[in-house]
């Protein structure tokens, strides 16, 4: 089953014709990774996934997405979308708040409000996104006085409060140290469980160590979708062999 | 980055090449000292075995290194992989130079119960294979490659031909047994080696067309 289909989809910034053509069916319960150089469009792709690009002017998009089906530019209200596709960036983006906070923001947006769903709803989220033995005694100390690596995993949790159906990683891993990387790749390997990710990566050896699927972008267009291990190790077009060897970008 | 890779690249076929040149040396030293019943040349040969055995440590150095430093991918993985599963068969050829020669030190005082026709065209043909299946390596040359697996055809039906020649031999003088035996081994240890070039040549088509030769 697809959780995204994406079909015909062009994406203008302005003048700019950042992504070409785009025909992607994403797999659900998969994790999915975007590869290329900077500039190729991948993380335009991920933020038309649940509509970030609404924001930038002279934006324009033609084609259609589909989340399980529905077209989630026509069918769709961009707050039911961005409940549905939870998204971590490549810097946190933690509130100034408590650590309780930042993961309550979500639901209580939605209308949670008693508390022992609250409770119920942090602890969860936390414990999935390996955090919450390291945190469970701190639950209400400022959540910008964690470790790096803490601080993603906490975007990661506040990302899991609104049970979304998908999740979108920019490029998650860029900003920790080999450790930190690791517990979040884990950490990702087994959300596989219960969510469809997608995830821009820079770091190929990532890519290549949690992800099923691999998309190779270039100047805005999709130059290669494959299972990762094809991709990686018999790429069928030249420039997408040329880019994974090193050999340009 | 990729330019230092590209260097290593370059160093690692160059210390093949030498590695390939090394075991040729040993097979047609082997099959001189076999021919001209020479001891000291067999020796040499048996004591060279260890500088091959050097070589091919120091190649597995140099896959570590690029395995480590580089983490390659696809066709770049395929090279250095297929370069460190051939080192075995190239370490293995060596060693079976060294026995041919060991064997060749016994039976170096007697007269041979036959005239060595067969034995010095084995060697050539696994010579041939060996040299050419190192070439394709290094040139990425699918063809060729596929040409030494063929060839290994060549060294059986000769080493067929040995073994009944050597039967028919000893059917005819029973004492001639125990240097017809000695002989089947080196024809044995030639038929060997045309294996472990079939082996790399098998791995270099792997390397260049990602897909393993049935």
């Amino acid at each position: 089953m697809d959780c995204f289909t994406i079909d015909d989809l062009n994406l203008y910034y302005g003048g700019f014709h950042a992504l070409k053509n785009i025909n992607l069916e994403i797999e659900a319960g998969k994790i999915t990774s975007f590869i290329g150089p900077s500039g190729c469009g991948k993380s335009s792709l991920l933020k038309t996934l649940n509509r970030m690009n609404d924001l930038v002017e002279d934006c324009r998009l033609t084609g259609s997405i589909e989340l399980f089906g529905e077209d989630i530019y026509k069918d769709m209200d961009v707050n039911t979308l961005r409940k549905r596709v939870g998204m971590v960036f490549q810097k946190s983006n933690l509130f100034p708040m408590s650590i309780y906070d930042n993961i309550a923001f979500g639901p209580r947006t939605h209308g949670v409000k008693a508390k022992y769903a609250l409770d119920e709803i942090v602890e969860n989220s936390l414990r999935s996104a390996a955090l919450w033995d390291e945190v469970k005694d701190r639950l209400k100390k400022p959540a910008l006085a964690l470790s790096g690596g803490q601080q993603q995993r906490l975007c990661i949790a506040r990302a899991l409060a609104i049970s979304p159906e998908v999740l979108l990683m920019d490029e998650p891993t860029s900003a920790l140290d080999p450790i930190s990387t690791g517990k979040i790749e884990e950490l990702v390997l087994t959300l596989k469980k219960d969510y469809s990710i997608i995830m821009v990566t820079h770091n190929m050896q990532q890519a290549t160590r949690i992800s099923d699927k691999t998309a190779f972008f270039l100047f805005g267009e999709v130059i290669e979708y494959n299972n990762t291990d094809r991709l990686f190790s018999l790429p069928q077009d030249k420039r997408t062999e040329d880019y994974i060897t090193g050999r340009f970008g | 980055m990729r330019s230092k890779f590209d260097e290593q690249l370059v160093v690692l076929n160059n210390s093949l090449i030498e590695m390939g040149a090394m075991i040729e040396s040993a097979i047609t030293k082997a099959t001189k000292a076999l021919e001209e019943q020479d001891i000291d040349l067999a020796n040499e040969v048996i004591r060279g075995d260890l500088l091959v055995d050097e070589k091919e440590k120091d190649i597995e150095n140099q896959c570590m290194r690029i395995l480590m430093s580089q983490q390659p991918v696809a066709r770049d993985l395929r090279q250095i992989s297929t370069a460190l599963k051939i080192i075995t068969d190239m370490e293995r050829i060596g060693d079976q130079a060294a026995d041919i020669s060991e064997i060749c030190t016994y039976i170096a005082d007697q007269i041979y119960i036959k005239k060595l026709e067969h034995i010095p065209e084995m060697a050539m043909a696994t010579i041939k294979m060996v040299t050419q299946s190192i070439d394709a390596f290094v040139r990425r040359d699918l063809d060729l490659a596929l040409e030494v697996i063929a060839y290994d055809d060549v060294v059986d039906d000769l080493f067929i031909q040995i073994k009944k020649d050597l039967i028919e031999l000893v059917h005819q003088d029973a004492d001639k047994g125990e240097q017809a035996f000695d002989l089947m081994q080196i024809a044995k240890y030639y038929e060997r080696i045309g294996d472990h070039a079939t082996n790399i040549a098998e791995w270099v088509a792997y390397s260049i067309t990602g897909e393993h030769v049935n």
